[in-house]
């Protein structure tokens, strides 16, 4: 039975499916990879992008200069570009192989792709949040204020927990758009999910083969963090909505308004 | 009335394309431009080398305008399958794995491939003196075959171009690349970066990856243009042409026995 269907997808498969089974595991470990790589550089990225928000929101122009050329350095720029200057760009320079940082953090190409990635999302993340602070409703504010609370309080207790979530879809797209960026580590060594297709097609010059199984992969996970997303906008969002858009069950063919 | 004017501009232009199509002999060649000394690019943006003067050689016997496309090597055989160009003059090990893909010409060079490491690494070329040490090589070429099939605990670093790979091996990035001799000899160890490396351990050579050597490659149906090229190559070699050209970038005959 299993030999008559391994010669079944011999025979009629326009794609090798025995080969994709065959290397799957490297394609697993490949999406790990990935997720490893996105998940930690979007952890470091958005807790640097909180104060830097905040910055930007404020009005001090000493502090305020340098975050927005951070950020508009970063997002003026490609993301491939940056991963280049940092993996390629700063090895050329024999002072920076001479320092402590080269053997356990700049020689490793996961490490180069790992501070391209968090500084880019970084710089994404502090506007997006920015336009979300500055958004703040001002009664809540001015609320915040006759309740006598500090202006710290009012950032930490109210301002912050609410741009937060209303940042929040802004965001699911900024998470799907540092996965779908991720696969620029694969040009610089790593053998993440694109890097294991690349592999498959450098080993047995089949490209479909190998980015086609990619691409599935890339997919399954964008459609489980959409998904999540979805669901958190749902809890966190709720008071933004109708009453009504709530409790009404969505009917077949008149769900449009669906949250 | 309107119709009519559209099946006449049609037409008209379906007879250009038709003519131009019957003129235009020209003879796509995929190329890579990033192999010293079989391919570069000089900073004018035009192609130099070994494999671009015989694809022009080439081209000369066939009669045929060269059309020069570059291509990424990893990209090769799909563009080739896609009629990106015709025919692959890009320094191509004929290999099986490869041949159920595409087809081959006769070889036009056969060289061996080496190791090379910085100066008093003292690497053994073993499965042992290998084991865990980070050996940096182009993606999809017949080395990645190579030491995958010997050195299977060796922790492949599969790069892009081989430009990329002499670039980590001169900064340290990697313990030892693999490649071809002469693209190494060439492209490395006689530039100012690779002062400090040199050739570790013998020649390697596995038949089933590395294969007789270089070929031109083309599509499967394409026969009839791979006898042609391999009357052009026989050509070339008796004429003279291709000895004027390996002495102009190599002081042996490439050719190999």
């Amino acid at each position: 039975m299993g030999d008559s269907i391994v010669q079944f997808l011999e025979t009629w498969s326009p794609i090798d499916i025995v080969l994709i089974a065959q290397n799957f595991d490297r394609f697993l470990w490949g999406a790990l990879t990935t997720l490893e790589l996105t998940i930690i550089s979007l952890v470091v990225g958005g807790i640097l992008s909180i104060p830097l928000a905040i910055i930007r929101a404020g009005n001090n122009p000493f502090l305020n200069a340098p975050v927005w050329a951070f950020t508009y350095l970063f997002r003026g720029t490609p993301l491939l570009v940056q991963t280049y200057l940092i993996y390629y760009g700063l090895g050329q320079f024999e002072w920076i192989r001479e320092t402590f940082l080269w053997g356990p953090v700049l020689s490793q190409a996961w490490y180069c792709a790992l501070i391209a990635f968090s500084l880019n999302t970084a710089a994404y993340t502090t506007e997006l949040l920015r336009g979300s602070i500055v958004n703040t409703s001002q009664g809540e504010v001015e609320a915040a204020k006759a309740c006598g609370f500090s202006s710290w309080m009012r950032m930490r207790r109210i301002v912050l927990p609410s741009a937060f979530r209303r940042a929040l879809p802004a965001y699911s797209n900024e998470v799907i758009f540092m996965l779908h960026g991720s696969v620029v580590a694969s040009t610089i060594t790593i053998q993440d999910l694109l890097g294991v297709g690349r592999w498959l097609n450098g080993r047995y010059y089949l490209a479909y083969e190998g980015f086609i199984t990619a691409a599935v992969l890339y997919f399954i996970i964008v459609l489980a963090v959409s998904r999540g997303f979805r669901f958190w906008e749902k809890h966190w969002l709720q008071h933004l909505y109708p009453r009504e858009a709530l409790e009404v069950k969505p009917t077949k063919g008149a769900a449009s308004f669906r949250i | 009335m309107k119709f009519r004017k559209l099946m006449m501009a049609l037409t008209a232009t379906a007879l250009i394309l038709g003519m131009g199509s019957v003129q235009a002999a020209d003879l796509r060649v995929g190329v890579e431009g990033a192999y010293p000394p079989f391919s570069w690019k000089e900073s004018d943006g035009t192609l130099k080398g070994f494999d671009i003067e015989i694809a022009e050689a080439i081209c000369a016997e066939l009669k045929r305008k060269c059309v020069l496309i570059e291509q990424d090597w990893d990209g090769m055989i799909p563009a080739l399958k896609a009629r990106k160009f015709d025919t692959i003059i890009a320094s191509m090990s004929i290999t099986e794995e490869r041949k159920k893909q595409v087809n081959f010409s006769d070889k036009y060079y056969n060289t061996p491939a080496k190791f090379v490491a910085r100066k008093g690494a003292g690497l053994e070329i073993s499965k042992k003196g290998l084991m865990g040490k980070r050996i940096g090589l182009q993606r999809g070429t017949t080395h990645q075959c190579f030491m995958e099939k010997m050195y299977p605990d060796a922790e492949l670093v599969l790069y892009g171009t081989q430009d990329e790979v002499f670039q980590d091996l001169a900064i340290g990035r990697i313990d030892a690349q693999f490649s071809d001799s002469i693209a190494a000899d060439d492209g490395f160890l006689k530039t100012d970066a690779g002062k400090d490396f040199e050739f570790t351990g013998a020649d390697q050579h596995d038949e089933a990856c590395h294969g007789p050597g270089a070929g031109m490659t083309v599509r499967k149906s394409d026969d009839e243009l791979r006898m042609e090229l391999n009357k052009a190559l026989k050509a070339i070699r008796a004429n003279g042409v291709y000895q004027k050209i390996n002495a102009k970038y190599f002081e042996f005959d490439i050719f190999g026995g």
